[in-house]
């Protein structure tokens, strides 16, 4: 095919462009129409609905220029197509289109019409195969891994110099919070789905354990964040241990589904247990931490402890608490990370991995498979119980509410997404996933499309996840058996 | 000689069907014991239950003296029974040598170094791809991988299933040349599963038919080259 299409002068069969741009066009008319063309409004009398043609009449008309251009590519005639497309895409930045969607789309749609275009000027074909393009992939996501020996401390140090920097406001460190809060969600579940290879829908649940661990501590005897810290891990891993014991047995679905079970079980007992949980009114009041017990971020101090901008000599800001909420969730995040990193390399991680590749070789080779399940999923709650009580003294406020299983269902996307096993893909993974419905919160309604359509783009494309590239955890040096057998003895 | 493994009227069940119908097997110290019969035979049924999964439901199976049972799979590997289950079961997505590493993974590595040098001695091709992932090798390469590592553990009795399975006649002739040089330089007891009767009985220094859940004839593995009812049953037409 591609000699013949480097021979061949480009020929182009407009009839059969135009009727397959138009058959596009239809499915784009019958989508748009109950998604697009319809909104409902608030009027004083009731619900209306309102009609948007325009909207649909735009939509339809870039899918048909979209397809058109597409069957270009196809025929071979490149290098206009391309031209066009930028424009497109460019225009789509100054003119005024009626909804901030149509700009997405047109921006999207330009982008991805002049990348295949500019694939097929440069290999002189329309379109990789599935087999090439997932070869290609794997050798970015691989150099991805490697650099990322270089990325991961820029990548560190930035976080830890962004609310430092000019442009931090406010909302953006608020933002950085939430997206390091899912990172560290994902790096704990990373444990039990990436490396133990064991599908747990219910990861929420140890989150809701962590939080409320914190806030009823709190809230009955008084005590103080860093000492519920630990505690909140603690019963967060108990409880970890206790869903692990019935449900270890089971495998695959059934275990996921278990999994999910217990996460409303944990939900629904925080909604009914009225007297102590306060039910679906959550928990109010949830106490702010303080700076290592030596300071406190109110302006006058509390609790018998100094404020913090007296003690440090700085003027009072209410930055300075987010500032440190900031930094607390940076390093517990880390601490997550490294201490995947070196579980690893030593014998209790390196069994997850062989449990994940195939269960019944482990046991065969002398692996107790209960036990070390168990130590995967007390690990993994216990980190989602540190993640669950910062995420209680953060909001100051706690409900049911905030441990639906769409939380379990983001944070497990995220995992999958990123590429099982994947610290890096973890947090590419979280900066698309939480990251993106941020940035495009203009979007308003479509936010969630926009999710959805950017969650089936990468398992189309890319469906093992976008870094899934696992690197051995043994390097061999040119002595070959020596260096390895070094690191074992290590 | 002395009974390193010993199988005492054995009788497994899959629910109510009755695998193991009183199944005796002795293997002595030093031995290659193979076991042979058709498809559905019980073969890896009988092995399987060594191993504990499933548990006899009758019977007795006693390991250098100890009642092994009712023990856990995951506990004969510190006992010194090293398993090469069925099918290879190596770890594919891991590289040669994290495999081996995986095989020492029960038991005290303050031997590690010595063991992978006599692997590597036995499968020089795994030196080779020390650093290559599992399951991009062959199925040759595979299951000396598979013997390998069930060899980190160092074993007293090494138990193989179906190590022939799906492999080139050449290979096969390599695995089983590993396995006799592993028996004799190592002093290692052998008892494999083998639906390759030719081969095996080849080898073996004694061998056990199995029909049907009941172990049918037993003798040395020159002998039962030799019996006709072998011969006409497990031999001719095939191999």
């Amino acid at each position: 095919m591609t000699a013949i299409s480097q021979t061949r002068p480009p020929r182009l069969d407009w009839p059969a462009i135009l009727r397959d741009a138009g058959l596009a066009a239809l499915v784009a008319f019958l989508l748009t129409v109950p998604l697009v063309g319809f909104r409902t409004v608030d009027r004083p009398t009731g619900l209306g609905i309102e009609l948007h043609i325009n909207e649909v009449v735009a939509a339809i008309a870039l899918v048909f220029l979209g397809r058109v251009g597409l069957s270009m590519i196809r025929s071979g005639v490149a290098l206009p197509v391309l031209v066009l497309s930028l424009v497109v895409a460019v225009a789509g930045f100054f003119i005024n289109l009626p909804t901030e969607t149509l700009r997405v789309v047109m921006i999207g749609g330009g982008l991805v019409i002049a990348i295949r275009a500019l694939i097929t000027v440069m290999t002189h074909r329309s379109k990789l195969t599935q087999a090439e393009r997932d070869r290609r992939m794997d050798r970015i996501g691989a150099k991805v891994q490697h650099a990322s020996r270089y990325l991961a401390p820029v990548g560190i140090l930035f976080a830890a110099a962004f609310p430092m920097l000019p442009i931090a406001d406010r909302h953006l460190i608020d933002i950085g919070i939430l997206l390091l809060t899912y990172v560290m969600l994902g790096w704990g579940l990373n444990i039990v789905v990436g490396l133990a290879g064991l599908l747990d829908l219910g990861y929420v649940a140890f989150y809701a354990v962590g939080a409320y661990s914190y806030a009823l501590l709190a809230q009955y005897f008084g005590m103080s964040f860093w000492l519920c810290l630990p505690l909140a891990g603690v019963l967060a891993a108990l409880s970890g241990v206790l869903l692990g014991f019935p449900v270890l047995r089971l495998r695959g679905d059934y275990f996921a589904i278990v999994t999910l079970g217990f996460g409303e079980i944990i939900r629904i007992i925080l909604v009914n247990w009225y007297q102590f949980t306060g039910g679906p009114n959550g928990i109010t009041n949830i106490p702010r931490p303080s700076f290592f017990g030596i300071a406190d971020f109110s302006r006058t101090g509390a609790n018998g402890l100094p404020p913090f901008h007296s003690l440090f000599g700085l003027e009072f800001s209410s930055l300075h608490r987010i500032i440190f909420l900031y930094y607390l969730i940076l390093i517990l995040a880390l601490v997550v990370n490294v201490f995947t990193l070196r579980i690893r390399k030593l014998p209790l991680g390196r069994a997850w991995e062989a449990l994940r590749e195939d269960d019944i070789a482990c046991t065969s080779l002398g692996i107790d498979r209960t036990k070390i399940k168990l130590a995967a999923f007390a690990i993994a709650a216990m980190f989602g119980g540190f993640a669950g009580s910062f995420f209680a003294t953060r909001q100051g406020f706690i409900s049911p509410e905030s441990f639906t299983f769409i939380e379990s269902a983001i944070i497990l996307a995220i995992v999958v997404l990123g590429g099982m096993g994947s610290q890096m893909g973890v947090v590419v993974a979280t900066l698309l996933v939480i990251g993106l419905p941020e940035a495009f919160r203009e979007l308003a309604d479509f936010r969630m499309l926009t999710f959805g359509m950017g969650m089936v783009l990468i398992m189309l494309w890319r469906p093992r996840g976008l870094l899934a590239h696992r690197d051995p955890t043994i390097v061999l040096y040119k002595n070959g058996a020596g260096a390895a057998a070094g690191e074992k003895g290590a | 000689m002395s009974a390193l493994l010993s199988v005492q009227g054995v009788h497994t069940f899959y629910g109510s069907i009755e695998a193991l119908k009183g199944v005796d097997v002795t293997i002595n110290e030093g031995e290659i014991v193979t076991l042979i019969g058709a498809n559905g035979a019980g073969k890896s049924t009988l092995l399987m239950t060594i191993c504990g999964k499933p548990q006899a439901r009758e019977g007795r199976i006693v390991f250098a003296g100890e009642d092994i049972t009712r023990l856990a799979t995951h506990d004969l590997v510190r006992r010194g029974i090293a398993q090469s289950p069925e099918g290879r079961r190596i770890f594919p997505r891991m590289t040669v040598m994290e495999n081996l590493q995986m095989g020492a993974i029960a038991v005290d590595d303050s031997h590690f170094d010595q063991d992978l040098e006599e692997v590597f001695t036995l499968f020089p091709r795994l030196k080779e791809r020390i650093t290559q992932r599992a399951g991009t090798m062959s199925g040759g390469e595979q299951q000396m991988l598979a013997i390998g590592r069930a060899l980190m553990s160092r074993p007293r009795l090494l138990l193989l299933d179906e190590p022939s399975l799906g492999l080139a006649p050449l290979v096969v002739k390599q695995i089983f040349q590993a396995i006799t040089a592993i028996n004799r330089t190592k002093k290692m007891t052998v008892f494999m599963v083998e639906q390759n009767a030719f081969h095996a009985l080849k080898l073996a220094h004694r061998a056990y038919v199995m029909v049907n859940g009941r172990i049918t004839m037993t003798g040395s593995g020159a002998e039962l080259l030799a019996n006709e009812e072998v011969r006409s049953a497990y031999l001719e037409g095939g191999h």
